[in-house]
């Protein structure tokens, strides 16, 4: 558990963060949302005090985070950034290996936490760990900066624009990729961003930050029915609310009991998928299918019209 | 098979060196010419590998001592605590590089005396600001995003500065050494002005007596020194540079 208490960062006369108080709940998805210059990263960079705060506190699991030299508070802390910043110096295992080392682990667990972290990054081992970071692809680099930043199994991970320099196709992976990692090791994650699609895909809440405040703090179906100010819902896009409503639901929560004839969709996907899938194909419905293949239903348009349509 | 020319040249260069000076006597046939009749051909004074292995001490030396103060320099400039001294340091390097190492000599004399110490004075103070700039060139250009994560993994000040910014600067501080080497190697000669026993005896032997083959034995010596040690700093930047993904 995160708790911001009235955090404020003054350089000069400005105040880039103003008085942000928030508590970000453990095993969670925060994503932090603004334009540039509104604060969001320079809130993130408080909570492992590469930005020092001019007041306020931040308590992490209770302790002040300012209990700690900052360098020790940072090896408990994941820490990834756009571009990656992987040490051109170093491999790749080397890399992963960084903060185990720093915390003077023994090179058996260590090689040990190197090799299963690539593999959960469906890297091979064996072919990437003796590479150079520049022999990589940006979406290799990119998950293995994710990699380090979780090598020292952190209960809190901090995202800057993680997958703001790759291509769409990649980062709608590596996205997905994010969230079965948040799955598999529970790990409270924070991340900024200024690209909503990715905000309402990842967040369990969303915290819209508009000249150093929190506008909004919600649960991102809420954001989208109930929009704080007009900041918001402009960020928001009002042209895009339904869609935005149905990318948060899974397919498996439309379903209904019935048959449907053509290309089934995975009830993990997206019904925003479901919808995009429907009116592609031409069909009123389509078959829904569980992981292991089975049958679970169908989802229909006219359901996820209803659910498209902003709830009273 | 594009590198291998020149290596071979390189190579070629290395052993005629070698045989030049462990044996100059096989030289006299191409130097006679050169030289009018009676007089030596090949520098007959003293051994011509003493002389060019205490000239590769000096220069070893004085560089090293630069290398040392210089980066030195850099490193406390390059940090928040050291900003400030930036401009002094900057001033005192540059007069090391202005005031001629003649001059050097001239001053450093009468204060230590006759021997290797003025020109190791000398070649210290002009070595300098070559290594200092490019050191702080390598120090102050990192790639923001790879000094950000070093910071954001919970390195300490001083790991920073070993693990991450020295290793990176490394090609860009070695060409500032490199420069300062070849600078040094030709500077030493004059050093001999003032009884440092350098490959400048050679030349001044042969200005006194008037002997071209003394001046250009001596001088090409020094010269095919300073080729392959460049040559040698800039192959090891480039290997330590791709390894570092900068190219």
């Amino acid at each position: 558990m995160i708790e911001i208490d009235s955090i404020t960062k003054r350089y000069g006369e400005t105040a880039v963060v103003d008085s942000v108080s928030m508590t970000i709940a453990p095993h969670t998805i925060t994503v932090i949302v603004g334009t540039s210059g509104s604060g969001k990263t320079t809130l993130m960079r408080m909570i492992n005090r590469l930005v020092e705060p001019t007041s306020g506190t931040i308590l992490i699991d209770g302790a002040d985070n300012r209990s700690i030299p900052g360098y020790e508070l940072r090896r408990r802390i994941g820490y990834a950034i756009q571009g990656h910043g992987l040490f051109p110096h170093r491999t790749v295992a080397e890399n992963i290996a960084t903060v185990p080392t720093l915390l003077g682990w023994e090179k058996s667990r260590i090689a040990a936490k190197v090799k299963e972290l690539l593999s959960l990054f469906q890297l091979d081992p064996a072919a990437f760990g003796p590479r150079y970071p520049h022999e990589l692809s940006g979406g290799q680099q990119q998950r293995v900066g994710v990699a380090r930043a979780l090598a020292a199994e952190p209960n809190i991970l901090l995202m800057d624009e993680p997958f703001g320099a790759l291509d769409p196709v990649i980062r709608a992976k590596a996205q997905d990729d994010l969230l079965a990692i948040q799955k598999h090791f529970g790990t409270t994650i924070v991340l900024v961003t200024h690209d909503m699609e990715e905000a309402f895909h990842l967040a369990d809440r969303i915290a819209v930050m508009d000249k150093g405040r929190i506008v909004q703090y919600a649960a991102p179906e809420e954001m989208l029915v109930n929009p704080a100010t007009d900041f918001v819902e402009t960020l928001i896009g009002a042209g895009e609310r339904p869609f935005r409503l149905l990318s948060i639901g899974a397919v498996a929560d439309a379903a209904e009991a019935g048959e449907a004839e053509g290309e089934p969709i995975a009830a993990a996907s997206s019904q925003r998928d479901a919808l995009s899938a429907l009116l592609w194909s031409g069909r009123e419905a389509l078959p829904v299918v569980g992981a292991d293949g089975a049958r679970l239903g169908r989802v229909t348009l006219a359901g996820l019209a209803r659910r498209a349509a902003r709830p009273q | 098979m594009k590198r291998l020319l020149p290596n071979l040249l390189r190579l070629a260069a290395l052993l005629v060196l070698i045989a030049f000076l462990v044996q100059p006597a096989l030289f006299e046939p191409l130097l006679k010419p050169l030289v009018q009749a009676n007089a030596p051909a090949v520098y007959n004074q003293g051994s011509l590998l003493s002389l060019t292995l205490s000239h590769l001490a000096t220069v070893f030396a004085a560089t090293l001592a630069a290398t040392v103060v210089a980066v030195g320099l850099a490193i406390l400039v390059t940090r928040p605590i050291g900003a400030e001294f930036l401009p002094l340091s900057r001033s005192l390097v540059n007069i090391g590089q202005t005031f001629p190492p003649v001059a050097v000599l001239a001053l450093a004399v009468p204060a230590v005396g006759f021997g290797e110490k003025p020109t190791l004075i000398a070649l210290f103070l002009y070595g300098l600001l070559p290594i200092f700039e490019n050191a702080m060139t390598g120090l102050s250009t990192l790639p923001p995003a790879v000094t950000e994560a070093a910071r954001g993994t919970g390195m300490t000040a001083w790991q920073r500065l070993t693990r991450v910014e020295l290793p990176l600067a490394l090609p860009v501080i070695l060409a500032g050494i490199r420069l300062s080497v070849v600078i040094s190697l030709a500077t030493a000669t004059i050093g001999s002005t003032v009884a440092a026993k350098t490959l400048g005896e050679v030349i001044i032997a042969g200005l006194q007596s008037n002997n071209l083959a003394f001046v250009l034995q001596g001088g090409l010596v020094v010269a095919v020194l300073a080729v392959l040690i460049y040559d040698g700093f800039s192959a090891l930047e480039r290997v330590l540079s791709r390894r570092a993904g900068r190219v």
